[in-house]
Order: C-alpha cells, then structure tokens, then sequence
C-alpha cells in the first residue's frame, strides 16, 4: 500500500451531466485519514452519481478526483486498488459461492493466498457456515453482511459506503458501526451516502448535505443530530 | 506469467465457473443449434439442390446463429446484483478484462460449435474425411474475429433496456465478412479444391481478426468505462 500523507481523497470543481441534465454541480471535498464524510440528501441529489465518480466507475464531465494525490484518470488502477465501494448491489455473482465471488474479487486485487483470505473475509462477517452458499438464497441483511466482507476484502485505506446500514438487523448494525470505528481509528476515510442521518452521525467527521446536484452545506459534525436536523430539513426544503 | 495475462485467465475462469455451475447459454445454445439443423435439413428440397452445395452455408448460418444465444450472456451475467461494477472497479487493465472475456466466449463458442459439427455431418450426411483439419482451421479463424466483435458489442448492449435484441442487430453486419470468408473456404474444403483455392478468403479471416481484435481490445475501455 503506498503510503502519502496528505488528503485520501479531493475532488475539484466536480461536475456530472446526463445529455442536458446537469446532476451535479461542481462540488469540491477533501477527505483526510480517520475522516469519515456524511453526504445526506433527498432522493435524486447527486449523492449515488458522487459515489460513482469518486470511485472511478464514472467520468465527470468537467473537474478532477485525486486519489492518494494522484489524479483518478491518469492512475485508474492505482486509485481503485486503495477503493472499497459498498454499493446498493451486493456486487456478487448468482452463479458462483459466496467463497467463490470472495476469492476471484481476492485473485482480482492480487491478494496472496486468495481462497483463504476470502474465506477468513466471511467468517468475520460471521458467513462462514454459509460460505458455499449462493448469494441468491441469502436474505437481505446476510447479503449486505457479504458485501460489506467483499468490500473490505482488500484492505482498502478510502471507503465508499451506500447507505451501509441497510437492511441490517439491529446487532449487525451496531457490529458493522464498530468495524466502520474500527477503521476509522486505523486511518481509513470514508464517504458514507445516507438517507438517515442518524444511523451515521457517531460515525461522522464531516457532514455535507446535496440538493438537486449541489453542496449546501459542508461543515464538521458538531452537537447532536436533532439540533442538526431542523437546519437540514431547511437545506433540502423538506 | 504477466499480470495482464493472470488477471484475463481469473476473469475468463469465473465466466466459465459460473456457466458450467448454470449452463443455461450453453445448453440453449446446443439446443438451438440442433434445431436449426433439423429445420434445414427437413427444409431443403434433396431433388433441388445437393447437400454439399447447401452444407457450408447452412454450418455457418448454424454457427452464427447459436453464437449469438452464447455471446449474449458474455454481460448479461454481468449485470446481476451490480457484478459489472465490481469488475470495473478492480485494479485490473481494462485491455486484460477485455481479453478475459474473449477467451470465455471463445471457449462457449467453441464448444457449441464442437457439439454442432458432428451433428451437421450427421444430418447432411456430408464426409468431412481430410477436410477436417482445414474445416477445423476455418471455423477457428473465423469464431475469433466475431466473436471478438460480439463481445465488445454485448458490453455496449448490456447497458440498454433491449440489450438480448440490441447485440443480433449490432453484430449481425460485423458477421458479414467473416461469414462469407469462412462459407467460400468450408464450400473449396468440402469440394476438395487446392489450398491455393481459398488462400485469399484465409486471408480474409486472418486480416478481419488481426484487425478487430486490436480494435475491440483498445476501444474496450471507451465502452465500458461511462
């Protein structure tokens, strides 16, 4: 992993249109280790198209995201290598094992002894037992537990979570915000998109808010969430 | 063994896991194609015209046919619980996925093409004997350039509504000369014509894949990438 000292994550100018639709209007953030950005907003705010660019799965049509400092386009592979994205999709193959996606994701990153690092991935989601099993007999919330696990398999230093707590029963949640601490205090950043303030708020370094595609608010999370949430209905115009 | 080369053998290792663990394309595929040849054979009028002079266009047509079924799963598969993403989003050259790809569909390809080869000589009662090995040849050459083509165009339809309708239409042109090139060498190898016969049409193929491999594995990324 290289080691850098400064900013994980800065996007510039960032700026996202679909033919004549602009969803996203030159939005800037710095995102520096043991960071984690709350991006909060209605529904068709830009928060999922940010996600997309900020892991390289999209282009912006005008503006730069540096990874590690070094700028997405120029170093795709070396930025995606250091990349967790916990997407609304599992990511994982119907066809194939759970153990089976986990170690071709492992072969992928080219991690040393794949299978077994697959395997030690799911029993700390607590998916050993279930580690032969097709994704598609899973229920929701053990679907996102394997997510999760695929996500964190390569040891990534920026994680990109959408909306993480979903479907999770109240302990697996409670598990997954003490690995996400967990992480946090090793020097991992993360952008966590969420609809639900509070499921993130704890977590939080930074709180931004987009509404129709544009940063209205970008601050670092202080007090509580109630006295935060009046202010945020104002911004989104709840 | 190079990365790239690595990375495009775990990526073609997984398709062809996970088709063998459904085999749902491969089977239709198989299925397809032993249909078509039945409809031809029981088509075709024998007073009218020989089976050796229908034979190559009716393998071909066959090949391309059922080709299509097992190119059209190549990203369909893909697109399942958001998998494409997590391909994309791997460190891996766009020009290895490419290639990973290619050789998963090759292999599909050339195993319906290999169940459908005995059962054309079963039903056109056609005696390959020493054209084998250059029917072989042919079928090679040709399969590569097309379905090079149909795996670059099956990740551009994969991300439109229609994407099972959009590939047929997409690659059915680019069909076009490997098509003729591979029907006029397999018609001289069946009528046992000299090699010097069909080296232009050889030629053909061997150019079309040159060609469009190396352009299928540089716009790759272009296409993939939004």
């Amino acid at each position: 992993m290289p080691s850098y000292e400064g900013a994980l994550v800065e996007a510039h100018g960032l700026r996202r249109s679909f033919g004549r639709v602009r969803v996203l209007h030159d939005v800037n953030l710095t995102l520096a280790a043991g960071e984690a950005l709350a991006v909060a907003g209605p529904n068709g705010a830009g928060k999922s198209t940010l996600l997309r660019l900020l892991a390289g799965l999209m282009r912006p049509t005008a503006g730069e995201v540096r990874i590690l400092g070094r700028p997405l386009r120029q170093d795709a592979a070396g930025g995606r290598r250091v990349i967790g994205l916990l997407s609304h999709q599992s990511l994982l193959y119907d066809d194939l094992t759970l153990l089976e996606n986990l170690t071709f994701a492992a072969r992928l990153y080219g991690l040393l002894r794949p299978r077994e690092t697959a395997l030690a991935a799911l029993e700390h989601a607590g998916l050993g037992p279930r580690a032969g099993e097709s994704p598609r007999r899973l229920s929701r919330g053990l679907l996102q537990r394997a997510a999760i696990a695929r996500a964190l398999l390569h040891g990534p230093r920026i994680l990109l979570l959408d909306e993480p707590f979903t479907a999770l029963d109240a302990a697996a949640a409670e598990r997954l915000r003490e690995e996400l601490r967990r992480l946090l205090a090793r020097g991992l950043g993360m952008v966590i998109v969420t609809h639900h303030l509070a499921e993130v708020w704890d977590l939080a370094t930074w709180v931004s808010v987009l509404a129709e595609g544009r940063w209205v608010c970008d601050e670092p999370r202080a007090g509580a969430l109630s006295s935060f949430l009046p202010r945020y209905h104002g911004l989104i115009g709840a | 063994m190079p990365e790239s080369v690595r990375l495009a053998l775990v990526v073609a290792a997984k398709d062809i896991r996970a088709e063998l663990r459904s085999r749902t394309a491969l089977l239709s595929a198989v299925v397809f194609a032993a249909l078509v040849l039945v409809v031809f054979n029981f088509a075709r009028d024998p007073t009218a015209l020989s089976a050796t002079d229908l034979a190559p266009s009716v393998l071909w047509v066959t090949f391309a046919l059922a080709a299509m079924l097992a190119l059209n799963r190549a990203f369909t598969v893909e697109r399942e619980n958001g998998a494409l993403d997590g391909l994309l989003l791997a460190p891996i050259p766009r020009e290895a996925l490419f290639a990973g790809k290619l050789l998963a569909n090759l292999a599909f390809v050339g195993t319906v093409e290999a169940v459908t080869l005995p059962l054309f000589v079963l039903f056109f009662n056609v005696d390959l004997g020493a054209a084998l090995p250059g029917i072989v040849a042919v079928t090679v050459l040709a399969t590569v350039g097309f379905v090079a083509v149909g795996t670059i165009f099956s990740a551009m339809a994969v991300r439109t509504r229609f994407a099972e309708l959009m590939l047929p239409v997409l690659l059915l042109p680019f069909m076009v000369p490997p098509l003729i090139g591979a029907v006029q060498a397999t018609s001289r190898l069946l009528a046992g014509r000299p090699l010097s016969e069909m080296l232009g049409w050889l030629r053909l193929l061997a150019l079309y894949d040159l060609v469009f491999v190396t352009l299928c594995t540089l716009a790759f990324s272009a296409v993939v990438d939004e």
